[in-house]
C-alpha cells in the first residue's frame, strides 16, 4: 500500500489529476488488497471490561499500519467510536474485533465506547 | 436519563432527517403516508433483526461483515435517492403544477414511492440496530434501569421527531414551485454524503485506500461529534477530517447524478417548456 501514501501528498492538485489519481489508486489499491501485507505487523490489544478500556492509554508506533484487537469482555455490546481515528464499530458482548489503523502521524487519538461514554474513554498515542 | 436520551437522539437524528426530507419530497403524492410508515416499520423490524444477529454479522466476512453491511446499505440508499431524483427531473414539474391546482394532485399517484420507502427503511435500519443494542445493554444491566431506559428512549425519540417536524415544516414553507428543486438538491447532497460515508466504511475494512488521511481538518471549527457536526454530516455529508477517497466518492456521486438528471431532463417532450411562464 506504499503507493497510496505517496499519492496523499499530490492530492491538493487540480480536479482532473485528482480524479485520475483517485481512479488509479482505486484500481491499484484493489489489486493490492489481496496481499497479506498485515501479517508481519505488530498487534495491540485493548480490553473493555465494566465499560472501561484497559489500558486507557495505548502507545503505538507512528508511520505504520497496525492491527488493533479490541476485546469486549462485558456481556453487553459496546460501540467503539473514534472521530480522531475515523472508526466506528459495534462490538457485541463477549466478542472481539480487529481494526486496521494507520499509518498514523505522531499524536494522540482519542476513542470512546459510545454506549458508555462517561466511563469508556481512552486514547492511542502514536510515536 | 439525559445521557440515554442524548444517545437515543443521536441515533434517531439521521433517520428523522431522512424521513422529513422524504416527506417533503413527496408532498402532494397520495399514499405517501403509508409508504413512509411501511418504510419505518420495515426499518424497525430490520434493526431488531440486525441487532439480534449482531454477533454473526460482526464475525462475518472475516470480521468485516459490519463494515461491508453498512457500506452496502448506504450504497443502496444512494442508488435509490439518485433514481428518485432522475425520476423527478422527468415528472417533477408536472407534480409541482399539480400542487398548485386543487385536487389535481391525485395524478401524482403514479410516482414510484417504493424507492423512497426503501431509503427510509435503510436509514431506520442502520441507525436503529445500534440503538437496539444500546437499549438492550441498559435493559439487561439491572432492574433500576427500566426508568432510565423508558425515559431516555421517550425523550430521545421525542427530540428526533421534533427535529424532523421542524425540518419538514421548514421545507413546506418553500413555495410549491420551488419545493421539488429544493428537495432535489437536499436529496442529491444526502446521496453524496451517504456515498462518502460508505467509502469510509470500506476504508475502515481496509478494502479501499484512504488516499489521504485528512485532506483538511475543520474539527476546531465544527467537531464531528457536535450536534451541528452531526446535523451537517447527515444533511451534506460533513466530515471534519475527510479521507481523500471520501471526497472522490462525494464528487463522483454529485457529478454522475447531475449528469443523469440532465440527460433525462433533455428527453422531456418540449410541451413542458411551454408551461413555464415567461
Amino acid at each position: 500500500m506504499r503507493i497510496n501514501t505517496i499519492r496523499i501528498n499530490n492530492f491538493a492538485g487540480s480536479l482532473v489529476p485528482k480524479l485520475r489519481s483517485f481512479l488509479n489508486t482505486v484500481f491499484i489499491g484493489g489489486l493490492l488488497f489481496a496481499t497479506p501485507a498485515l501479517a508481519a505487523d505488530p498487534d495491540f490489544t485493548l480490553t473493555i471490561k465494566d465499560h472501561r478500556f484497559e489500558p486507557a492509554e495505548l502507545r503505538v508506533p507512528a508511520g505504520k499500519k497496525i492491527r488493533l484487537l479490541v476485546k469486549n469482555l462485558d456481556p453487553t455490546a459496546e460501540e467503539f467510536e473514534s472521530h480522531d481515528l475515523k472508526r466506528e464499530k459495534v462490538i457485541p458482548g463477549r466478542s472481539e474485533t480487529t481494526f486496521t489503523i494507520g499509518p498514523l502521524k505522531p499524536g494522540t487519538y482519542k476513542f470512546v465506547g459510545e454506549f458508555h461514554e462517561s466511563t469508556a474513554k481512552g486514547s492511542l498515542i502514536a510515536k | 436519563m439525559l445521557a440515554t436520551a442524548v444517545i437515543v437522539l443521536r441515533e434517531v437524528l439521521e433517520a428523522a432527517l431522512v424521513v422529513s426530507i422524504v416527506l417533503a419530497a413527496t408532498r402532494g403524492v397520495p399514499g405517501r403516508g403509508s409508504w413512509v410508515s411501511f418504510g419505518i416499520a420495515g426499518g424497525v423490524l430490520g434493526a431488531v433483526t440486525v441487532a439480534v444477529f449482531a454477533d454473526a454479522l460482526a464475525a462475518g466476512v472475516s470480521g468485516l461483515g459490519q463494515e461491508i453491511f453498512n457500506a452496502s446499505v448506504l450504497f443502496v440508499a444512494v442508488v435509490m435517492l439518485g433514481w428518485h431524483n432522475v425520476w423527478m427531473t422527468r415528472h417533477g414539474r408536472e407534480l409541482a403544477s399539480n400542487l398548485n391546482s386543487v385536487g389535481a394532485a391525485v395524478r401524482g399517484g403514479t410516482k414510484p414511492l417504493y424507492m423512497l420507502a426503501v431509503v427510509v427503511m435503510l436509514a431506520v435500519l442502520r441507525e436503529g440496530s445500534e440503538l437496539v443494542l444500546f437499549l438492550y445493554g441498559i435493559a439487561t444491566s439491572g432492574p433500576r434501569q427500566s426508568v432510565e431506559l423508558a425515559g431516555g428512549f421517550a425523550f430521545g425519540l421525542l427530540g428526533g421527531i421534533t427535529l424532523s417536524l421542524a425540518m419538514y415544516f421548514g421545507l413546506l414553507s418553500v413555495p410549491a414551485k420551488r419545493l421539488f428543486t429544493v428537495t432535489g438538491w437536499l436529496i442529491l447532497l444526502l446521496a453524496a454524503g451517504m456515498a462518502a460515508q460508505g467509502a469510509a466504511f470500506l476504508v475502515q475494512a481496509d478494502i479501499l485506500p484512504a488516499l489521504g488521511d485528512a485532506v483538511w481538518d475543520t474539527s476546531p471549527l465544527i467537531a464531528d461529534g457536535s450536534l451541528l457536526g452531526r446535523l451537517l454530516h447527515t444533511l451534506v455529508g460533513y466530515t471534519a477530517r475527510p479521507y481523500g477517497i471520501q471526497i472522490g466518492f462525494y464528487v463522483a456521486t454529485l457529478v454522475v447524478l447531475l449528469l443523469l438528471m440532465k440527460l433525462f431532463a433533455q428527453n422531456q417532450p418540449p410541451i413542458r417548456r411551454q408551461s413555464v411562464p415567461l
